[in-house]
């Protein structure tokens, strides 16, 4: 039998993080209102992959190896995948929907903040059981029964208010991309950023915090675009941001109108394909589950990611690199291009077109660990940050490991893992910078009227 | 006693097998028609060649990362359901009740086979039965029917070795293997042990999301 490391952690009774919008939600629920809204989504929802799901598992816990959570906490079974259902679903189903409020407090913890749906767990369990999406229907539940997190809803509702995730006003989108547009006409004269171009090969999306925080990123997309001598465009209107949190948060209907507010925009401007920054949840949301929501077996027009797209640029020859990036790096693979796309081997081809010195991470590639922040987690804020630190100390072991290899840079091409991999680093005191993949690309090709 | 050998040994085998081969048909069929009302994308990602090429990778040993992990466990798991579907199906006694009632035989086990292979069985049983109550994560999943369940699977085997053996108490014994095969046969399609019948559709759903539509191995 394997040895299992005892926990040196007491499996008492964990303390309940209280959330303001989960308690207000709970201050309108009556007994009645609970089994009535969990039936109906039982009813509804819980088709034939929810009941062989359900009666297939064999309660064995092979699934356990797979959950950073788990491991993170020091083997604790609470935290395994299918522990996680237990506590939640299998109960729930067990007594038919009528459960109290304490046990729903318990349930919208554990579904909201102690799963990223990375789908790690179905490489690992040996039938396949799609536990992600068993948690996501509890997540749905919660969602219906008004007790989704109060940051995360807060996210959810900006994108009801304004299709975009960052409540971003349109003028400020335009602002944002103009804005860019000026800054990025110094270095690149002739530089643009078309806005509104009716029949671009590419349209391009980024997610909300790009206008709103990070707009270098589109400073450097429209760099590598100009370079390329591609042609692209962004709309003017909502449908700019690919992003999805309505998608995690089990809110399906509204996850619909964004997905085909966007698709509807790219075609209205009747673009080629769409292509993505670098953002990992938005991709599983626009490529996997909002189309399907929408009746689309694929994408009605076709998806490419950042890094697909700068290795189809690499491969042509659009870009060439001046001289490669000299600092030791190291690469994220983030679960939905890896594990959801398979773009793992694409990334590593343009890590190593562009940098000197390629160090891998282990596990890596589709058994990469998550950075703890996907699946909604990051956006459940600051009141649950300790908690998804904490709930990733393989991760720091992982990069502290890849660190006295000699790796100095984190590449990760997603926002999520961005986000997440920064806290951990701050939160173990692990010296290292982190980069976009299009940061890197930015920093070495050449630049056209440029020595 | 007489009377009760005769039911467990005429009628509830026909009981058993309607129940076993009528169960997994009704499962299948009424899971089929569930997918086709509410989850319509089973029918539309399955790909017979990603399913296949998961189901491949998850049914030889050590042909998983996480089988690799876990060799003791893979080792067991693989001896254990190999023995349990071979055992049954290719034990000379059993061939020859067969061929006694309706004078159709396949190949045997060769003798001195079954004597170990039961053994396999009842270890991997004692096994599994020690793993929940000593892996924590195994022990937390771990409800009364998890034992009843492995009790159901044991039960054929420790009687078959004690009937074989002839030991004191061989009558009962004789009795208590055929009902317990019964019963472990009329349970599959109805409890967990129905993971028999799912696996095929579970494994090759993921591994056709995982393969025609991610572009990812899931093993």
């Amino acid at each position: 039998m394997e040895a299992h490391p005892q926990s040196p952690v007491p499996q008492k009774e964990r303390k309940i993080i209280i959330d303001p919008g989960v308690e207000t939600g709970i201050a309108k629920l009556t007994p009645e209102k609970i089994q009535k809204t969990i039936k109906a989504v039982l009813d509804a929802e819980g088709g034939a992959r929810f009941k062989t799901y359900l009666e297939t598992c064999v309660h064995c816990g092979l699934c356990s190896d797979a959950c950073h959570y788990f491991l993170s906490h020091y083997r604790d079974p609470t935290f395994s995948p299918a522990g996680k259902l237990k506590q939640t679903l299998w109960e729930i189903v067990k007594k038919d929907g009528k459960v109290d409020v304490d046990f729903l407090r318990k349930a919208v913890e554990i579904a909201h903040s102690e799963c990223n749906m990375c789908r790690r767990c179905l490489m690992y369990c040996p039938f396949g059981i799609d536990i992600a999406y068993m948690l996501s229907l509890v997540r749905r539940m919660v969602h219906k029964l008004g007790l989704t997190p109060q940051n995360m809803q807060d996210t959810a509702h900006s994108h009801s208010a304004t299709y975009n995730q960052m409540w971003v006003k349109e003028d400020e989108w335009i602002d944002a991309l103009q804005w860019q547009e000026d800054e990025a006409r110094e270095e690149f004269p002739g530089l643009r950023i078309p806005i509104e171009k009716e029949g671009a090969d590419i349209f391009y999306s980024v997610i909300g915090p790009e206008p709103k925080f990070r707009a270098q990123l589109i400073y450097q997309a429209a760099a590598i675009m100009h370079t390329a001598g591609v042609s692209w465009t962004m709309p003017a209107t909502p449908g700019w941001d690919n992003s999805d949190m309505c998608m995690f948060t089990g809110d399906t209907e509204m996850m619909g109108r964004l997905k085909r507010v966007h698709f509807d925009t790219a075609m209205r401007l009747k673009a080629k394909r769409i292509v993505m920054g670098e953002c990992g949840h938005a991709f599983r949301s626009v490529y996997d589950v909002g189309n399907r929501w929408l009746g689309y077996k694929m994408p009605p027009i076709p998806v490419t990611h950042a890094v697909e797209f700068y290795h189809e640029l690499f491969e042509q020859g659009k870009i060439k690199v001046k001289s490669k990036f000299k600092k030791p790096v190291t690469f994220q693979d983030p679960c939905n291009i890896s594990r959801g796309r398979g773009l793992h081997e694409k990334a590593r081809e343009v890590v190593r077109a562009t940098c000197e010195t390629f160090i891998e991470m282990e596990p890596n590639r589709e058994h990469n660990y998550c950075c703890c922040a996907g699946g909604g987690v990051i956006n459940l804020g600051p009141p649950y940050k300790g908690k998804r630190v904490e709930g990733n100390r393989v991760k720091a072991d992982q990069l502290k490991a890849v660190k006295e290899k000699g790796a100095e840079v984190v590449i990760a091409p997603c926002h999520n893992c961005h986000g997440g991999v920064e806290d951990i680093l701050h939160g173990y005191g692990i010296q290292m910078e982190i980069k976009f993949l299009g940061d890197i690309i930015y920093e070495v090709m050449e630049k056209p009227g440029q020595e | 006693m007489y009377s009760l050998y005769y039911l467990v040994s005429g009628p509830l085998v026909w009981v058993s097998f309607a129940l076993f081969l009528g169960g997994i048909i009704y499962r299948i069929i009424s899971m089929a028609r569930l997918a086709r009302k509410k989850d319509i994308v089973v029918y539309e990602y399955m790909s017979p060649y990603y399913a296949l090429r998961s189901i491949l990778h998850w049914i030889v040993p050590f042909g998983s990362v996480n089988m690799r992990m876990k060799p003791v466990m893979t080792i067991v798991t693989f001896c254990f359901h190999l023995c349990l579907l071979a055992l049954p199906i290719f034990l000379f006694a059993h061939v020859m009740l067969v061929k006694e009632s309706w004078n159709v035989s396949w190949a045997t086990l060769p003798d001195g086979a079954a004597d170990p292979m039961t053994l396999i069985v009842i270890g991997a049983c004692v096994f599994f039965l020690v793993r929940r109550f000593v892996v924590p994560e195994a022990k937390f999943l771990t409800s009364p029917s998890d034992y009843l369940i492995l009790a159901m699977v044991a039960a054929p085997f420790i009687t078959g070795f004690w009937t074989y053996h002839q030991l004191p108490g061989l009558k009962a014994a004789a009795i208590l293997h055929m009902l317990s095969g019964e019963i472990m046969l009329a349970a599959i399609p109805f409890t967990r042990l129905s993971h028999m019948i799912f696996f095929p559709f579970t494994r090759g759903y993921t591994g056709s999301e995982f393969g025609a539509i991610r572009h990812a191995r899931d093993w």
